[in-house]
């Protein structure tokens, strides 16, 4: 039986998913919930500084887009913080990892960015013996209006600044949740490292506007017939996410920093592929906000029977396993040679490889043979572009077999070369030339 | 004495009022919102749609359907309307599992088709709740064109004609429109007086008028319609039933099961039509279950379709089987009539023999069962009365016993074209056939009559 416990900066529990700092994890009752449902961990709703806590706006505070079915695909929020007094959440804090020792218990935390405030809330929430802090710097709407959340995590040298203000200020270890509205997440992920943060977490939630009201023409959700801009987060996020973690994974300036997953994880599926691309652990949100807790059963079950089925004892078997495998695309080998081939006997006819590469690609897919209502790849046309397995409907119709070294590519008329070569020789790529001469 | 279902003879009010209402219920209930989107979404959008090709009436399936997953059901009725005017009954009555759902890629992948019919119901109902029309006739052109039946043929061309901008009149025999969409098909088929308010929905494009009570070789005569209009549309349909060939069959109790259905059709008050206990529908098509299921559903005990030869060659599709056998009616294969037995001069019971198939004949075995009896329906299928001709027949080549078209519809008299299931290749008798053939035969009126489409 696989071994899934989490060790992530020293901070222990029992399984890698933690409930991400949001509406569900607000108040004792909630965590409560979620322990006994089996959740690793929790990262309690973001605490703001002492006095009046935020209010929220009395009228919707998520929208949504979904599939046909209402399947949610894609939520999004403008909720602020926890409106609840900090003296209430920290006292209930205290409970629940008294309660719960063996799970990790993490506080969010956010306020001013001035040294004063920082200095003052931390002491109070290392009182409450928890495992360690998550610094928001990620919430893209209202707060950031207020020079804070994605306001700092858009600026890098705020990140570092009070990261190390933090790290300064308390024994526990920090972690920086970083925002994805940026255009290159190295460079907070760098000034989190640098300001001494022991891990970053990400992403958090993305600018957006879910839908219009095509009567009202307010967007939504619709406050009084005005919208603001949300986060939105949910299974639509998810590549987003990936690709975010697999970069600071991967930068040489940030290699080895722990990350801890966040964005539309869903499934085991999902939180392997985090765990694989670098993660340390996940954090879920939008799941548990559709389904519930008890989602964590499967997640717990489903990633246990993936890693005994491949024989992987730990989660250090798997994590950043697929991290290596992300590179540049001009490190890609430009002699790898792949064709479309279409399984007659899976094929159901509905002709959508066929339109798709006739009207948007490059016309390599039959529709009629000798009469007969017939799709069939041309390979003398195949570029291998893959969009024809992405919308076939039935899975494993379609598969893209690489061309062996030496076989003939029907298109170019030359045999594949057996040789790794890309972009950085192509005779092509005119700084290539240069450098040849 | 025996009451409700088991009165001896055949009798009427043998189920509560409210079993009437449950029993002759829309069969496929409507779909609301939210299944539409959920079904629509099922849809693969298909290159080439193989439902579009199994449409007789060409009807862009994806397209529409593509246009209810979009929240736009009135965009998608147009679609529906611009191939097929009588898209509504169609949606309703069309054999889709022989037609578009028998080819739709999912009944391939996974066995279950899109349910395509119902969809269309869904947009098309959508539409004409809201009363949309979305054709407005042309320029008068000042033809006149007569139109012999109000059937789905008949309506299809008056309408295709209406808006070419020529000037129609409909003589229809009965005193009602719709044809078979009125007197035919099972009741839980067409609910709530759709027939009629499709015609209302067809006819409100203007230039339409309809005579009714007025039959072919009875109150018209086809010379005189092609001496005064510039053109005829002959979609009488067929008048006439096959007889059973058995000894016996005029006793009192042997009804046509097309005759049972049209005043099933037309009664207020179903618990007011007689019933036998025991009936016996003979037939293998579409009307006899329409018969048998009915019969079933007015209360009959015992309900047994008879039909000459095997599961296979049934012209009922097979969905339509399991619907007879789901409400209990049982269909027994390889039976001919034989003899009707009558008491007092009406059916107490009918002899059937065992037929097999011989070197690709079918003829009997000599071996024969009795069937216990107080209705005898015969759906052995209509025929074509060419008397209704009037001595046009001379002009007006048959074929197989039913008028000869070409592919545009064109009979072999000067002036007069035919469609729906008056002509040969009537492709089983198909309501979606009939309108098919309707509005293709209109087209090429319009053709002949504008030099070549030009007004």
């Amino acid at each position: 039986m696989a071994d899934i416990r989490n060790d992530f900066i020293g901070i222990k529990s029992p399984n890698p998913f933690w409930l991400a700092s949001a509406p569900p994890t607000d108040k004792a009752y909630n965590v409560e919930r979620a322990f006994k449902a089996g959740w690793g961990g929790v990262v309690w709703k973001t605490l703001g500084e002492e006095g009046p806590p935020v209010v929220n706006v009395n009228g919707p505070r998520y929208g949504a887009i979904w599939g046909a079915d209402r399947r949610l695909l894609g939520l999004n929020n403008i909720e602020l913080i926890t409106d609840r007094q900090l003296q209430v959440n920290l006292q209930e804090i205290k409970q629940v990892k008294k309660n719960w020792p063996d799970r990790a218990l993490i506080a969010s935390i956010m306020v001013p960015c001035e040294e004063a405030s920082w200095k003052a809330i931390l002491p109070a929430v290392e009182e409450t013996e928890c495992d360690g802090i998550e610094l928001n710097f990620g919430c893209p709407h209202g707060m950031s209006e207020r020079g804070m959340g994605a306001a700092v995590g858009q600026v890098p040298e705020y990140i570092e600044m009070v990261a190390r203000w933090c790290k300064q200020y308390t024994r526990m270890p920090v972690i920086v949740k970083l925002t994805p509205n940026i255009t290159d997440i190295r460079y907070p992920a760098r000034a989190a490292h640098k300001g001494g943060a022991d891990a970053v977490s990400l992403i958090n939630t993305i600018s957006s506007i879910t839908s219009v009201n095509l009567d009202t023409f307010s967007p939504e959700p619709s406050i009084d017939g005005k919208g603001s801009h949300g986060g939105y987060c949910g299974p639509a996020v998810k590549p987003i996410a990936l690709n975010m973690v697999a970069e600071i994974a991967r930068d040489p300036q940030t290699r080895g920093l722990p990350i801890s997953g966040i964005g539309g994880v869903t499934t085991w599926r999902d939180a392997a592929e985090f765990l694989a691309l670098g993660a340390g652990n996940v954090q879920v949100c939008t799941a548990a906000m559709t389904y519930g807790f008890k989602i964590v059963q499967e997640m717990i079950s489903g990633l246990s029977n993936w890693m005994d089925e491949k024989g992987h004892r730990s989660l250090d078997d798997i994590i950043g396993r697929a991290t290596p495998n992300v590179t540049d695309w001009q490190f890609l080998n430009l002699n790898y040679v792949a064709k479309a081939h279409i399984d007659q006997d899976l094929c159901i006819k509905c002709g959508r490889c066929h339109i798709a590469c006739e009207d948007t690609s490059h016309q390599a897919i039959t529709n009629m043979v000798d009469g007969v209502r017939h799709f069939e790849v041309m390979e003398d046309e195949c570029v291998g572009c893959n969009l024809c397995v992405n919308v076939c409907p039935v899975e494993d119709c379609i598969t893209m077999e690489p061309l062996a070294a030496g076989v003939i590519d029907q298109r170019t008329g030359k045999p594949v070369s057996p040789v790794y070569a890309n972009w950085t020789t192509h005779p092509n790529n005119p700084a290539a030339r240069v450098a040849a001469e | 004495m025996a009451e409700g279902q088991f009165k001896e003879g055949i009798a009427s009010g043998r189920l509560a009022p409210a079993e009437y209402a449950a029993n002759f219920a829309d069969l496929h209930p409507p779909l609301d919102e939210h299944e539409a989107l959920v079904e629509a979404d099922r849809c693969y959008f298909c290159y080439d749609a193989p439902c579009m090709q199994a449409c007789p009436t060409s009807i862009d399936i994806p397209m529409f359907i593509r246009e209810i997953s979009t929240g736009n059901p009135i965009g998608s009725a147009r679609t529906i309307f611009d191939q097929n005017i009588l898209g509504g009954m169609c949606a309703r009555v069309c054999p889709t599992e022989t037609l578009c759902e028998e080819a739709c890629v999912r009944e391939t992948a996974e066995g279950k088709p899109v349910q395509i019919g119902r969809l269309q119901r869904y947009a098309t109902d959508a539409a004409m709740e809201a009363g949309k029309q979305f054709y407005t006739r042309a320029a008068p052109t000042g033809r006149r064109i007569a139109v012999v039946g109000a059937g789905p043929a008949g309506l299809a061309a008056a309408h295709r004609l209406a808006v070419k901008g020529h000037d129609v009149t409909v003589f229809e025999a009965k005193e009602k429109p719709g044809g078979l969409n009125e007197y035919g098909i099972a009741a839980y088929k067409s609910t709530g007086d759709f027939a009629q308010a499709e015609v209302d929905y067809v006819t409100a494009i203007g230039g339409i008028a309809i005579e009714y009570g007025r039959a072919l070789g009875r109150d018209v005569h086809l010379s005189d319609l092609a001496a005064s209009y510039d053109a005829v549309f002959l979609g009488m349909g067929l008048a006439g039933v096959n007889a059973l060939r058995a000894e016996g069959e005029d006793a009192q109790g042997v009804e046509d099961a097309v005759d049972f259905i049209s005043v099933l059709r037309q009664a207020s008050d179903l618990g007011s039509l007689p019933i036998g206990r025991r009936v016996v529908v003979i037939g293998g098509g579409m009307t006899a279950v329409d018969a048998a299921v009915q019969s079933k559903l007015l209360g009959a005990e015992e309900v047994t379709i008879c039909y000459r030869r095997g599961k296979e060659q049934m012209n009922a599709s097979e969905f339509e089987q399991d619907l007879a056998a789901s409400h209990g009616v049982s269909i027994r294969h390889w039976l001919q009539p034989k003899k009707v037995v009558a008491q007092d001069g009406r059916v107490a019971a009918i002899e059937l023999e065992y037929t097999a198939e011989r070197d690709g004949r079918l003829a009997g075995t000599g071996e024969t069962v009795v069937l216990a009896a107080d209705q005898v329906f015969k759906a052995i299928g209509q025929t074509f009365v060419p008397a209704a001709l009037n001595g046009s027949a001379a002009t007006v080549t048959l074929e197989k016993g039913r008028i000869r078209v070409d592919a545009e519809g064109r009979t072999s008299m000067p002036k007069v074209w035919a469609g729906g299931d008056c002509v040969t290749d009537a492709r089983e008798d198909l309501t979606v056939a009939a309108v098919a053939a309707g509005r293709d035969a209109a087209e090429s009126i319009h053709r002949v009559l504008t030099s070549n489409g030009r007004a």
